[in-house]
């Protein structure tokens, strides 16, 4: 087939990118060639749109070993550990075929985190989906849920906390976003960088298929009514495959024959041969007859192209490929040599004896486009009106039975009950609290992992928004009695060619940066996810911050359940009764405008930092943050999780109970201590200049408020779980 | 007290068995599904997991594996087997317990605590073990167990039941059934008491930061009749 400008364009090139491609080459690209551009100058791949604003992102902390660049992040936990992690989008194949691409996507990024040396040992999920009243958003839900359960679940890593929420804006492209942690000794980790002049590159694992071509395109467009169309880009996932693939990459680094290794993710043989080879700054040589297929007659575009999942690619030093072969053939796996590398600096491939690509590798990479998109900064929406006679005819209690039945905020025990989040025995906080806590096996240390996301912030003020969801898993973090230490962020938005959903990204990207430039809780890897969009309508800007944190004696961990009857409760940080973008707003009084609440740097790292302390000198009983549907909503989970009631009272201020009890100011805690412990507490609490509020008393099962009104902690229990139960049932 | 604990390919609880065996004293060891021959065990272990990815049948390749032979051979002459989980429907299909593991009555996998009765302790597992009612864990999604009729006359009349699930006062009723098991059944013997098979993981609830505590009963319980 001779390439042209059309065949160019139908790759999801662009016109000038086209001419870019010939000018570079200095002559016409071949098919094959051209789909090798297609793939690494696509968006997913080459980060063209967001490189530029990427860079400004903090990613140095003295315990960042490896920040982004890499498969996945690493960071430092003392004692020659460290943690790997990274989070990543699996939106578009999701949408289109939601078990396969759920499933692939946990897959994917396990492998990120294996290829690393690092045994995964927790995962976490962040999935948004539309409307409960959507035709398609039961299904998506099921679908979603079981992919991420059957792949997880058979792996044998326990899927310890997550975050689901329903909003229109994801109608028609949901999202889902996997997590994944992994413990690593910190002298044995293994990087993509490939040395040295004619070692051998190895393949192993699954064969290449069909399947999965063109997915990361895919990846990068916008969907419309062919979507359907699309179902053979998704890729089909094999947990088997890939937990022989795990053991049997584990054991060969074991020993020291590896040299680099990537795994076959987006884009497959494709980028992981290039990004190896570029890394390294070499020439990568590769036979194309020698790749184990599935399938006959496949052609040598098919094979570069090909996402098939649950394989991986190795340079090895010479002479070790007997050695090597043996494990994967204990463990029943592909192994093949399938080419070398070369001092060439460029990927040559050959195909039989004939040579079917032959491009130099800076042209792929250094070269690839990057743009700096035209964008629109947002102004900050003006505050509404409240009108004080609606909102204090209202009665706090039935308030907080809706909140509670939301969507949004209901118990989501229906979907992590599918999840095996037990498995490897060291999950010490389950989902379903602020964070969820393993233990690193074997010590008395434990690292908690937290995913958060606030979409609404972030549509209603895209720069406060990237700092509140920040702040929000520092906050996660520091509940459960964790030393926050980095992020990982899967940035989702629209598209990078609208004004716009570009300034969104442009400003939650700044927004992130300087909450976690102030928090000292750098990102050391992530990935973007654009073209989230149906026709021209954008999803509400979506950045899923995945924090990790660690604590150095689990014995302190801190979980959200009310302990003991008479204990007091306490609000940490300043309720200013900011009600705009509210869950409250949103659900009762229907309002969508105004501004989210501030954020407040200081005051949300001396809280937080303050609160570290108390628990650190073992003060603390149950802590929890405040978050969608303030104070009431968050005691209310308290109570439910501990089986205790509480006596409320609203201390005294000029806000009226309804702005009191469900604003959602930001770098607030609920915190319970015992009456032995008050004055300790008080007194560090003053010292650090931090506010706090005395908000009542633990009961035994009633939750009362302001000594007038009072409801059955069971009652709220119920209205907490029935919604998805009864959503998922029929 | 020496025990072994077999590697399927797809196993992934036999760390966490490792794990728990030596922490009640038993002295482990791992054997991989090739082998032949089992080391000189008391006690051996089929682990939860997905072995072979639960292709064909839940349990039905690794009941093929080369080791298996030498497992069932251990378990005919008197050896005490007992299957977890992925382990139990090994069992079943090697014959060695009798029925069958469906799918869970609701299609969904699940993860939780439950409680579950024992119903006989006249038998190495569960004798002189103080509580009559357990909490155990499940992870599953094929662990609602079904046999005929004949069958479950059969295992009644031999007192074949090992467990049933129940809530937390030994009551056995349906709504306390997770997974939709004939009669409630969490796990059953053979007819000679030596082969367990069940579905609750007691090497999850070794801890009392994990789950429970009541597999740590189980487990010192279990050594102790060995011994």
């Amino acid at each position: 087939m001779i390439v042209n400008e059309k065949i160019a364009i139908d790759h999801g090139l662009k016109k000038d990118e086209y001419k870019k491609i010939c000018e570079l080459l200095k002559r016409t690209p071949n098919i094959t060639e051209l789909g090798i551009f297609s793939a690494m100058w696509n968006e997913h791949c080459s980060y063209k749109s967001s490189r530029l604003h990427l860079k400004k992102l903090p990613t140095k902390g003295k315990q960042v070993i490896q920040g982004p660049g890499e498969n996945a992040g690493v960071v430092d936990i003392g004692d020659n550990d460290a943690i790997v992690f990274k989070i990543e989008s699996h939106n578009h194949p999701s949408f289109i075929e939601p078990y396969q691409g759920a499933a692939t996507g946990v897959g994917g990024i396990m492998r990120d985190v294996f290829t690393m040396g690092a045994r995964p040992i927790a995962n976490l999920n962040s999935i948004h989906f539309g409307s409960t009243q959507h035709k398609k958003t039961k299904n998506l839900l099921r679908g979603v849920v079981h992919g991420i359960g059957g792949y997880g679940n058979c792996m044998g890593v326990p899927t310890i906390a997550g975050q689901t929420s329903f909003d229109s804006s994801y109608n028609g492209n949901i999202l889902v976003n996997a997590m994944t942690l992994g413990l690593v000794k910190k002298d044995k980790i293994f990087y993509s960088k490939a040395a040295g002049l004619n070692k051998p590159v190895i393949y192993v694992g699954s064969k290449t298929g069909r399947d999965g071509i063109h997915g990361a395109s895919m990846a990068s467009a916008s969907f419309d009514d062919k979507i359907e169309e699309k179902k053979p880009t998704v890729q089909v996932g094999d947990p088997f495959t890939e937990k022989l693939l795990l053991e049997a990459c584990l054991e060969l680094m074991e020993g020291d024959s590896i040299i680099a290794i990537q795994d076959m993710g987006a884009a497959g043989l494709t980028s992981s041969s290039i990004e190896m080879a570029s890394k390294g700054n070499l020439g990568i040589e590769i036979n194309l007859s020698k790749v184990p297929c599935r399938e006959a007659k496949m052609t040598p575009y098919e094979i570069m192209l090909s996402e098939s999942q649950e394989r991986m690619l190795i340079v090895l030093e010479n002479g070790k490929e007997e050695q090597a072969k043996q494990i994967f053939d204990k463990w029943n796996l592909d192994f093949a040599v399938i080419g070398k590398t070369t001092k060439s600096k460029k990927i040559e491939l050959y195909f039989d004896s004939e040579k079917v690509a032959d491009i130099p590798v800076n042209t792929l990479v250094e070269n690839s486009p990057m743009y700096d998109r035209k964008w629109k900064k947002a102004k900050l929406p003006k505050k509404n009106k409240i009108n004080k006679d609606e909102i204090n005819n209202l009665k706090i209690i039935e308030v907080l039975k809706k909140i509670l039945a939301n969507p949004n905020i209901c118990s989501k025990e229906w979907i992590w009950q599918q999840y095996d989040h037990t498995v490897m025995g060291d999950t010490i906080q389950k989902p379903g609290g602020d964070s969820g806590v393993v233990r690193v096996h074997g010590t008395n240390k434990a690292v908690a992992a937290s995913v958060d996301s606030s979409a609404v912030y972030c549509w209603a003020h895209p720069l406060t928004g990237g700092k509140q969801v920040v702040c929000e898993s520092f906050r996660n973090l520091i509940s459960v009695g964790a030393k926050p230490i980095a992020i990982t962020n899967c940035l989702n938005f629209g598209s990078p060619e609208n004004e716009e959903n570009m300034g969104e990204f442009v400003e939650c990207v700044q927004g992130i940066g300087e909450a976690s430039s102030y928090l000292r809780f750098p990102v050391v890897s992530g990935n973007v996810s654009f073209y989230n969009q149906t026709k021209d309508q954008g999803i509400k800007p979506t950045p899923s911050i995945g924090g990790v944190g660690l604590i150095k004696d689990y014995t302190k961990m801190i979980t959200m359940d009310f302990k003991e009857v008479d204990n007091i409760v306490l609000v940490i940080g300043k309720t200013e009764g900011h009600i705009d973008q509210s869950l409250f707003a949103r659900v009762i009084l229907d309002e969508k405008n105004g501004p989210p609440p501030e954020i407040n740097l200081f005051n949300e790292k001396n809280n937080g930092e303050t609160l570290l302390k108390l628990i650190d000198s073992n003060l603390i009983k149950s802590a929890h943050d405040i978050s969608l549907g303030g104070i009431i909503t968050a005691v209310s989970k308290m109570c439910i999780k501990g089986n205790k009631g509480i006596n409320l009272k609203k201390p005294k201020y000029l806000i009226s109970d309804i702005e009191y009890f469900f604003s959602e100011d930001q770098g607030r805690y609920i915190v319970e201590i015992s009456k032995k412990d008050q004055k300790k507490v008080l007194d560090i609490l003053n010292k650090n200049a931090v506010h706090y509020d005395e908000l009542g008393t633990i009961d035994e099962n009633m939750l009362f408020l302001n000594e007038k009104t009072k409801v059955t902690i069971d009652e709220l229990k119920g209205f907490n779980t029935k919604w998805l139960k009864e959503y998922t049932s029929n | 007290m020496k025990s072994a604990v077999i590697t399927f390919p797809g196993s992934n609880c036999d760390r966490d068995m490792d794990v728990a065996l030596k922490k009640f004293g038993f002295k482990n060891k791992m054997v991989w599904h090739q082998d032949v021959e089992l080391p000189k065990s008391d006690l051996v272990v089929l682990p939860g997991g997905f072995s072979y990815g639960d292709y064909l049948r839940c349990g039905s390749m690794a009941s093929k594996s080369k080791i298996m032979q030498s497992v069932i051979n251990f378990a005919n002459s008197g050896g005490m087997v007992m299957g977890i989980c992925n382990g139990f429907q090994i069992l079943v299909e090697t014959g060695l317990v009798p029925g069958v593991l469906l799918r869970n009555k609701y299609l969904e996998f699940i993860c939780r605590n439950v409680f579950v009765r024992i119903n006989n302790k006249h038998n190495s597992y569960f004798k002189n073990i103080s509580n009559d009612v357990l909490e155990l864990h499940i992870a599953h999604n094929e662990g609602n167990y079904f046999c005929t009729n004949d069958q479950l006359k059969e295992i009644e009349d031999n007192s074949q039941v090992a467990i049933n699930y129940c809530n937390n006062e030994g009551k056995i009723e349906q709504p306390f059934n997770p997974n939709g098991s004939i009669k409630n059944i969490a796990g059953i013997f053979n007819k000679e008491k030596n082969v367990l098979g069940m579905m609750p993981h007691p090497e999850r609830m070794i801890d009392p930061s994990l789950s429970g505590e009541d597999g740590s009963l189980f487990f010192k319980n279990l050594i102790n009749n060995l011994k």
